[in-house]
């Protein structure tokens, strides 16, 4: 570890816990894949508010950086970011699954600084590859972060889209994985085991750092050290724990999307900063 | 000039074209000295090369992808759908041996349900050109215009000379009361040869060349259906393609004709070279044309013509 990092831990926290409040409150009323949002919170976050460059000044500059959410079903947790940046107004969360907005389950364009639509797996990677081509084509200096959930990475395009990077030498480019050890409905290593990550991603030629996702100085020093090697695809795997910040649910295969009744929200609101809560009865759905 | 000097003067011209393949050089084989790191071969990777596509489009690119139509279209389907056709990129696709072209490939390689898949997807456009001198006529265009393209790849040479290029428009090569032929593609060139043998057997015959599925010549259609019979001729499984397109019209416009498809009703063609699949087939002039004169002199017409293929 070294101490080097400039950045104002505290503040983050403090701002994650506000990222975290926005996702519990898109948890009702419809719901939302509330587990996944969490566990993705401080990475985008971070990627935000100390790395990315890009903001309400730059959101059309082709020389912004890029962020791609691939995963897509995390994207509350851009959406409480974007709150806290200053980049969407707070109210226009209650407009979450309104007929007459646009803030759905997934992303899309018609939200100013979503890059890209997504929510169907293994896409993005290819996307980002595309941008980050142009990039290098032009010579430009934008970097490209494309983040990918675990379970996403059953998909072959993920793995494709690794070779391909790979063989272009896109080292503008950094798939981060939002390793919360769960696919939808069971634990990664029960299902299709992915164990050992890291070495997967050297094997197919990446430089790959491996993380705890949420310390904010370990995001730090990671990124700061971008690239990890020249010529080469980035790849960091950010250990993430599903449902992080709320005990009642964490890594609990059952809590994935999630729709709470009004009282349970504030409950886990409660639980957000601290209290212990007693367990939840809500059904959850599955949406798929 | 062929397909790939096209390509190349297009691109050396305007600074937007990136030429892609999945490792399907046929049409690109040396257009890489003229582009350098705007010819981009991602490797046998056709959903990977579609998802790269809509990402160079975002960047104000105007990918031209290759591969071959059966992965292009079906392998990579949803990439297209998802990450071209939602959006709306202009992410053009060639796609290489479609229908009857992919000759002794076999059915793993048979794209006949590549315009019923293209089609379906909103904003996006689908070409059929007759042979190399419509292909030629219709990509500037095409490859220029806003949309997302689905083009079926068709060098062949028919000696035909076509007329100027319209976006969704057909070609009326010739009018006709008793029969209107309406087809695409390679088939083209057969169809002209029925419509001389028709001719010569008394019959007034009509022939259009449809080149746009996507917008289609709707009026094109509605004319036709005013000869007292209507044929459709495609490398194309008789579901969702220029059969399915006449039916909808019609239905569109209230309005009925008698129609007897030329297509593949459920099954895969058989492979071998071309001009034996065409002969097996009963696609050739003479096969299509003594088709429509057995249909025309047959006492117990039905209303409605009712396709029936022989295995």
């Amino acid at each position: 570890m070294t101490n080097e990092s400039n950045i104002d831990k505290q503040k983050l926290q403090q701002t994650a816990l506000k990222v975290r409040e926005h996702i519990v409150r898109m948890a009702t009323d419809g719901g939302c894949f509330v587990g996944a949002s969490l566990s993705a919170a401080d990475l985008i976050l971070y990627l935000y508010s100390e790395w990315l460059n890009i903001g309400n000044h730059n959101l059309n500059d082709p020389d912004r950086d890029y962020l791609f959410l691939s995963k897509g079903h995390d994207v509350p947790a851009l959406y409480g970011t974007f709150v806290e940046l200053g980049l969407m107004e707070k109210d226009r969360l209650k407009n979450h699954l309104s007929i007459d907005d646009h803030i759905y389950w997934h992303p899309n364009t018609k939200i100013p600084g979503i890059e890209f639509h997504s929510g169907s797996l293994g896409h993005l990677p290819s996307v980002a590859i595309g941008v980050a081509m142009d990039i290098k084509i032009r010579g430009g200096k934008n970097r490209v972060v494309c983040i990918l959930g675990d379970g996403e990475l059953n998909e072959g395009t993920c793995w494709e889209a690794v070779l391909v990077a790979n063989a272009y030498k896109l080292d503008n480019l950094i798939f981060v994985v939002d390793r919360n050890q769960f696919q939808a409905n069971m634990p990664t290593e029960e299902l299709i085991p992915l164990e050992p990550l890291h070495d997967k991603f050297t094997a197919f030629g990446a430089a790959v750092k491996r993380i705890d996702g949420h310390d904010f100085d370990a995001l730090h020093n990671a990124f700061s050290a971008y690239p990890f090697e020249t010529g080469k695809l980035n790849v960091v795997i950010a250990d993430t724990v599903r449902g992080r910040g709320l005990p009642s649910i964490e890594r609990r295969a059952d809590r994935w999307f999630c729709n709470f009744t009004a009282p349970e929200i504030e409950s886990l609101l409660k639980e957000l900063h601290g209290e212990h809560i007693s367990q939840l009865t809500s059904e959850t759905l599955v949406v798929r | 000039m062929t397909y790939e000097e096209l390509l190349t003067r297009q691109a050396t011209a305007d600074e937007r074209f990136i030429v892609m393949t999945a490792e399907n050089r046929a049409l690109v084989r040396n257009i890489h000295a003229h582009l350098g790191s705007r010819f981009i071969d991602t490797g046998i990777t056709e959903q990977t090369m579609i998802g790269a596509a809509a990402g160079l489009a975002l960047r104000g690119r105007i990918p031209v992808v290759h591969a071959l139509a059966s992965f292009l279209t079906m392998r990579a389907f949803e990439f297209v759908r998802t990450d071209a056709g939602i959006p709306n990129l202009p992410v053009k696709l060639s796609s290489f041996i479609p229908g009857f072209l992919s000759d002794g490939n076999g059915p793993t390689h048979q794209a006949i349900e590549d315009i019923a898949l293209m089609r379906g997807i909103p904003n996006m456009t689908v070409f059929a050109p007759a042979d190399e001198d419509d292909l030629l006529k219709m990509l500037p265009e095409i490859w220029t215009y806003s949309a997302p393209s689905y083009v079926r790849i068709n060098t062949q040479k028919s000696g035909y000379e076509h007329a100027p290029f319209k976006f969704g428009k057909a070609e009326v090569v010739g009018e006709g009361t008793d029969v209107t032929i309406l087809t695409y593609g390679l088939l083209f060139a057969q169809t002209l040869a029925a419509v001389e043998i028709l001719k010569n057997e008394g019959l007034s015959v009509g022939l259009i060349n449809m080149r746009c599925l996507k917008p289609v010549d709707e009026q094109a259609i509605l004319k036709a259906a005013n000869s007292k019979l209507v044929v459709t001729v495609e490398d194309h499984f008789l579901t969702g393609g220029l059969y399915s397109i006449v039916a909808e019209t019609l239905l569109k416009y209230q309005t009925t004709a008698k129609v007897l498809p030329f297509a593949l009703n459920e099954k895969w063609f058989k492979p071998s070279l071309l001009p034996n699949v065409l002969q097996h087939e009963g696609f050739t002039g003479k096969q299509i044309a003594e088709k429509i004169l057995g249909y025309t002199t047959s006492a117990v017409q039905q209303t409605i013509a009712v396709p029936q293929f022989s295995e």
